[in-house]
């Protein structure tokens, strides 16, 4: 039996992917779990896998080519099998595949929404849910007769704003041919009420309500920019950094965030990478290894810190898994060191050697990406030295490390040049507060400045 | 050694898991060959169903939660080979391979977890949520522990009713930890409930491995507490898995006790389908010693030495597995979408009494 | 008609019950032997012995979820919470369980029972157990959710909710047991989800329910005697809630008034004024106006306790604002 091979959701997040590079060519063997193609989603490069036995009979998709999950891109069968009929209906199959998918998908994106009324968006007795009972349709207020002048557009006032008056009675001097213009509010504020549109009823020639001097200011027009030829350019949105502006802005908007920012002098940590770079080149340390250690161990001290928040509840972890923030070619993306606090410096080091290798081929999977509990972002490599990163939700606190370097220091009453290094932690108010966040910062300078302590 | 085949059971043989009691002795050896090639289908059919669960969910046609059983089918098939059909059962969210083996249609299962309209719960439970009322089958629960007071209820009922079915209740070992499974417990005890509750110890809580959840790991135990019968069963191999439920069924069934049965097994995949099989909390070399105890293999083999299985049956079997899959897959995609209306229905009912 | 407390009105409906359908059992913390915390079930378990009148462990989730599973296969429970503010322990059985059980089974299992107890504050009991649940309960579809105020309500809508194959929350006023009222004998019943004009007025409505109907009826009977007449709609249901009997009052009187026991935020009142703005936008004289509990935990100390309540002078403080009297 000929098996389909299909665009799959590869991440969890994944409603389309571009296909790398076939690994396969027609006419070659396969077996259910062989590597066929490679495939970019919207995280990283992912391996697309055989799920049948036979040849490789057609490739439909081509390389570079972006496709809906469900799409069908090759079909394997035996040498003889007619696969005419499957490659013929290549067309029909993503777009049927790839609602489902989308819906899968839980709340990020709901799908454009196929309810047909839902009660919180409608109005009036069409929006009630059947088991409401609600007004029925005679009960409401009679509309104003065809012949009554629509609502008459309330004359402007002093401010430029209408009249103040209750719905009743706007729907009352309607109906009785009323201007509310003409009538004084004796409510709140001069709100114009039934009993005002009763009164000027009573007396129609009311005396005009004395217009205040009106003293609309003017808006100037906004001047407007001429934009020429060449000033920018518009480059079409990859999937990462469609993914990147979505979750950063979802940061930076409903996460209340408050940074404290802290100086650490770098003279044993740096004398440290110095000792060990004797040992050769396997004992090679950065400044940031130090700091991802450093702040692991403080995080198993403060479990404060170390937490998620889920809307609904914060979750402390009771390991520590910290993500470090690699710059690769078209954005960022954080690896996970797990159980950093267990782990040696140096095996540390090793590891985010690899995962940041990893990450720049696009070669992580969600599992190397996903589960961090706290986030370090290093951009002392390009000559900052000092900032503020971007809280990753639903982790409550990030610690943005400048670059080392030489400085003048007091330190007992004498002015001293020392190896010094700014670190900023962005917190997530909701979870962590400014004490508790500088009692973390505190041990993280503590175990950074003592580097020993974290050997032992 | 007495082994009654029940009266209904041509019925159950049709739909799903051919039915023999057990009562209480261990199980015969090579008399039965074809009793015994039932169960290994019943397994089999399951194994065989989830595969292409995994894949309908990679294609998008499954969404959300999805729990696979793969590993664990002993315990399906051999508690259900024991059931009479008026038992019931009550069960966690990892429920497919229960279904099945109970005798629910592979077409409606898969239609439910496709969303579709000719799903058991016409599409509006999902994977999670698998109901048959006809078979006592009461779900498909998606909060851990809170269907074991249902489970201890349901037995009440028969109580209540001086009847003599039993209620089964399934759920893994992280929901021994909850106040729920503790409740119940204690209640079905104190009441002399028929149940038997069911620990599927798969040695993980999604990705927490028992030794960091559960201060004393020996979960069977917890039965004392209750002052409960209690065991644990190696329930890799169908036929221990048969031997302590049909003593605890027994139990239930003649004297109107709960007992407490920790079936230690394993599961080959992730705990859903977002996470793998191995990686970040069990180890690849954990998880291919675990396989090497895969109950379909057990028996296979068992039987292939005892002469009882040929591999050109076991291969025909598998087809026929296959076959039934892939028809209920073809039922599945090809049934409606539920319609818009349905959004409002069972909600209530309109009924009084 | 016989004048007969809240209490024993529910102890009515309940015998009345049990004896109708011997698929109906009680259950719960101390109803049997103790004859009920509150004393409702008193005298059951004589009457109808331990298999239907039935002592429970402290264990809420326990039990409700006992109550479930034996809806489940065909029984009618009526489950008593000893007070709702234990039976947040239960809330599991209740919205995720009961509530569900019908939607997610594609219809196969539908729910006939009855969760119960005395809701809402009482006095001096502090924080933990002076709490007015029912905003939280009749947020879920799938449930009913009955307040009366009354003896006649209490007893006409516990047959009702026992008859129904629905799960219905019945929150019974704590502070409503000792009092009186008239009471129809014997099968006397009111259809879940009918609200009542329990005062005619005119000028103004007050819509309320459970406990606050006393304080409305009180609000009522001061106003009229500076001529002032108010309807007072008792919703009696807050789950389905009757909005045409809110409409039909609020269209006549152009200003309404919402009391409830309960918090302000996502309180019913909330969905009341929402229901109001809907229907009757263009009826409206005045602001929507809401008397609630003041926004903290309940205090014990007596004066405090006072002015977080929502009470008779600020509801009639309320109504003389959306009259612009005040």
């Amino acid at each position: 039996m000929a098996t389909k091979v299909v665009m799959e959701a590869l991440s969890p997040t994944m409603e389309e992917g571009r296909l790398v590079k076939w690994l396969k060519n027609e006419g070659d063997a396969v077996k259910a779990g062989d590597v066929l193609a490679e495939v970019e989603t919207d995280k990283a490069v992912m391996e697309l896998v055989a799920r049948g036995d036979g040849v490789i009979r057609k490739r439909i998709a081509s390389e570079g080519e972006a496709s809906p999950v469900g799409t069908l891109l090759a079909v394997i069968a035996t040498p003889d099998e007619n696969i005419d009929s499957i490659v013929s209906s290549a067309g029909g199959n993503g777009a049927k595949a790839s609602p489902n998918a989308a819906v899968a998908q839980t709340t990020e994106t709901p799908p454009a929404s196929p309810v047909p009324q839902t009660p919180q968006q409608s109005q009036g007795e069409a929006s009630a849910p059947p088991q409401q009972k609600t007004a029925a349709a005679p009960a409401a207020p009679p509309a104003a007769a065809p012949a009554a002048p629509p609502a008459p557009p309330a004359a402007p006032q002093g401010d430029g704003r209408r009249p103040r008056s209750s719905p009743l009675a706007r729907r009352l001097a309607s109906e009785k041919g009323i201007e509310l213009s003409q009538v004084q509010g004796s409510g709140p504020g001069g709100r114009i009420i039934k009993k005002d549109i009763e009164t000027a009823q009573a007396r129609p020639a009311a005396a005009q309500a004395q217009p205040a001097a009106a003293q609309a200011q003017k808006k100037e027009a906004p001047k407007r920019f001429i934009t020429r030829d060449g000033d920018y350019q518009d480059i079409p949105l990859s999937q990462i950094r469609k993914t990147i502006a979505r979750r950063l802005a979802e940061s930076i908007g409903p996460v209340p965030t408050f940074y404290l920012t802290a100086e650490f002098d770098a003279e044993k940590a740096s004398s440290l990478r110095n000792e060990l770079k004797e040992f050769g080149d396997d004992y090679k340390i950065s400044f940031n290894d130090i700091v991802i250690k450093a702040v692991a161990n403080a995080l198993s001290e403060h479990p404060e810190a170390n937490a998620h928040w889920n809307s609904d509840h914060i979750r402390y972890f009771n390991r520590v898994h910290i993500g470090v923030a690699v710059a690769i070619e078209d954005g960022l993306i954080t690896p996970v060191v797990f159980d950093a606090d267990r782990k040696t410096i140096s095996q540390i080091s090793a590891e985010v050697k690899q995962l940041a290798g990893l990450a720049r081929n696009r070669r992580l999977t969600p599992e190397q990406y996903t589960g961090s509990t706290f986030s370090v972002s290093n951009l002392g490599m390009f000559g900052i030295d000092q900032f503020t990163a971007i809280i990753n939700p639903p982790e409550a606190g990030i610690l943005a490390i400048g670059g080392v370097e030489a400085k003048p220091v007091v330190i007992d009453g004498e002015i001293q040049v020392r190896q010094r290094m700014r670190v900023t932690m962005s917190c997530d108010h909701r979870v962590i507060d400014g004490a508790t966040g500088a009692k973390f910062l505190q041990t993280v300078k503590q175990f950074f400045e003592n580097p020993l302590l974290l050997m032992v | 050694m007495t082994e009654v085949i029940d009266r209904e059971d041509t019925r159950k043989t049709k739909k799903g898991m051919p039915t023999k009691r057990n009562n209480g002795a261990s199980e015969a050896p090579a008399d039965d060959v074809q009793f015994r090639k039932d169960l290994l289908k019943s397994m089999l059919l399951q194994r065989r169903f989830e595969e292409r669960c995994a894949e309908a969910y990679a294609l998008g046609k499954i969404g959300g939660f999805c729990h696979l059983y793969i590993g664990q089918e002993a315990i399906s098939t051999g508690t259900m080979s024991l059931l009479r059909p008026d038992d019931y059962i009550v069960t966690s969210y990892r429920d497919h391979g229960q279904a099945l083996a109970r005798g629910m249609s592979p077409r409606s299962v898969m239609a439910e977890l496709f969303g579709r309209v000719d799903g058991c719960s016409k599409g509006k439970g999902g994977s999670m949520h698998l109901f048959d009322k006809s078979l006592g089958f009461l779900g498909g629960h998606g909060i851990v522990g809170g269907h074991i007071p249902l489970a201890a209820g349901v037995a009440w009922a028969i109580k209540y009713r001086k009847g003599d079915q039993v209620c089964v209740c399934f759920f893994g070992e992280a929901a021994v930890n909850i106040g729920a499974f503790h409740e119940a417990l204690n209640m079905a005890s104190l009441w002399d409930l028929p149940a038997v509750f069911v620990i599927e110890n798969n040695r993980y809580g999604m990705g927490t491995a028992i030794s960091r959840a559960t201060a004393n790991e020996d979960v069977g135990a917890r039965a004392a507490a209750y002052r409960m019968e209690g065991e644990s069963v190696d329930a890799q191999d169908v036929f221990a898995v048969r031997d302590a439920m049909g003593r605890a069924i027994e139990k239930a069934r003649k004297e109107s006790r709960p007992t407490l049965i920790e079936m230690r097994t394993f599961r080959f995949m992730g705990h859903s389908m977002s996470d793998a099989a191995s990686g970040t909390y069990r180890s690849k070399e954990e998880l291919e010693e675990s396989m090497k105890r895969d109950p379909i293999i057990l028996l296979h083999d068992r039987m292939r030495a005892e002469g009882q299985l040929s591999d050109g049956e076991f291969a025909k079997m598998d087809e026929e597995c296959k076959a039934t899959c892939q028809d209920a897959w073809d039922f599945a995609d090809a049934s409606p979408e539920p319609p818009l209306e349905n959004l409002y229905t069972d909600v209530l009912v309109d009924t009084t009494s | 008609m016989a004048v007969i407390t809240y209490r024993d009105a529910l102890t009515q409906a309940l015998r009345e019950e049990l004896s109708r359908d011997d698929r109906v059992f009680l259950m719960g913390e101390e109803v049997a032997q103790y004859n009920g915390a509150y004393k409702v079930s008193k005298g059951l378990l004589d009457e109808f012995g331990p298999m239907r009148i039935v002592d429970t462990p402290i264990t809420e989730l326990g039990f409700a979820g006992i109550g479930v599973g034996s809806a489940m296969v065909g029984l009618r429970p009526i489950i008593e919470f000893m007070t709702w503010n234990f039976a947040l322990l239960a809330l599991d059985q209740v919205v995720n369980a009961a509530a569900k059980m019908l939607y997610m089974s594609g219809g196969q299992f539908p729910m006939p029972m009855v969760f119960r107890g005395p809701n809402g504050s009482a006095l001096q009991l502090s924080a933990q157990h002076s709490q007015a649940w029912e905003s939280w309960l009749a947020h879920i579809p799938g449930l009913k959710v009955c307040t009366p105020g009354t003896p006649a309500d209490a007893k006409g809508l516990l047959k009702s909710a026992i008859r129904d194959d629905n799960p219905i929350v019945f929150l019974e006023g704590e502070m409503l047991y000792n009092t009186k009222g008239e009471v129809p004998e014997g099968d006397y019943t009111i259809p879940i989800g009918q609200a009542e004009l329990k005062r005619e007025g005119g000028d103004c409505t007050i819509v309320t329910h459970g406990k606050m109907v006393l304080v409305a009826m009180q609000v009522a009977d001061q106003l009229a005697k500076e001529n002032i007449k108010v309807d007072v709609v008792d919703l009696r249901t807050v789950r389905p809630i009757d909005v045409e009997a809110i409409a039909k009052s609020v269209q006549k009187t152009n200003r309404a008034v919402v009391l409830e026991e309960g918090w302000e935020i996502c309180g019913m009142g909330a969905q009341v004024v929402d229901f109001i703005q809907r229907e009757c936008f263009d009826d409206l004289d005045a602001p929507v106006i809401r008397v609630h509990q003041a926004d903290a935990p309940m205090p014990y100390a007596k004066n405090l306790e006072k002015a977080a309540k929502a009470d008779a002078p600020k509801a009639l403080a309320a109504v003389k604002k959306v009259m612009y009297l005040g």
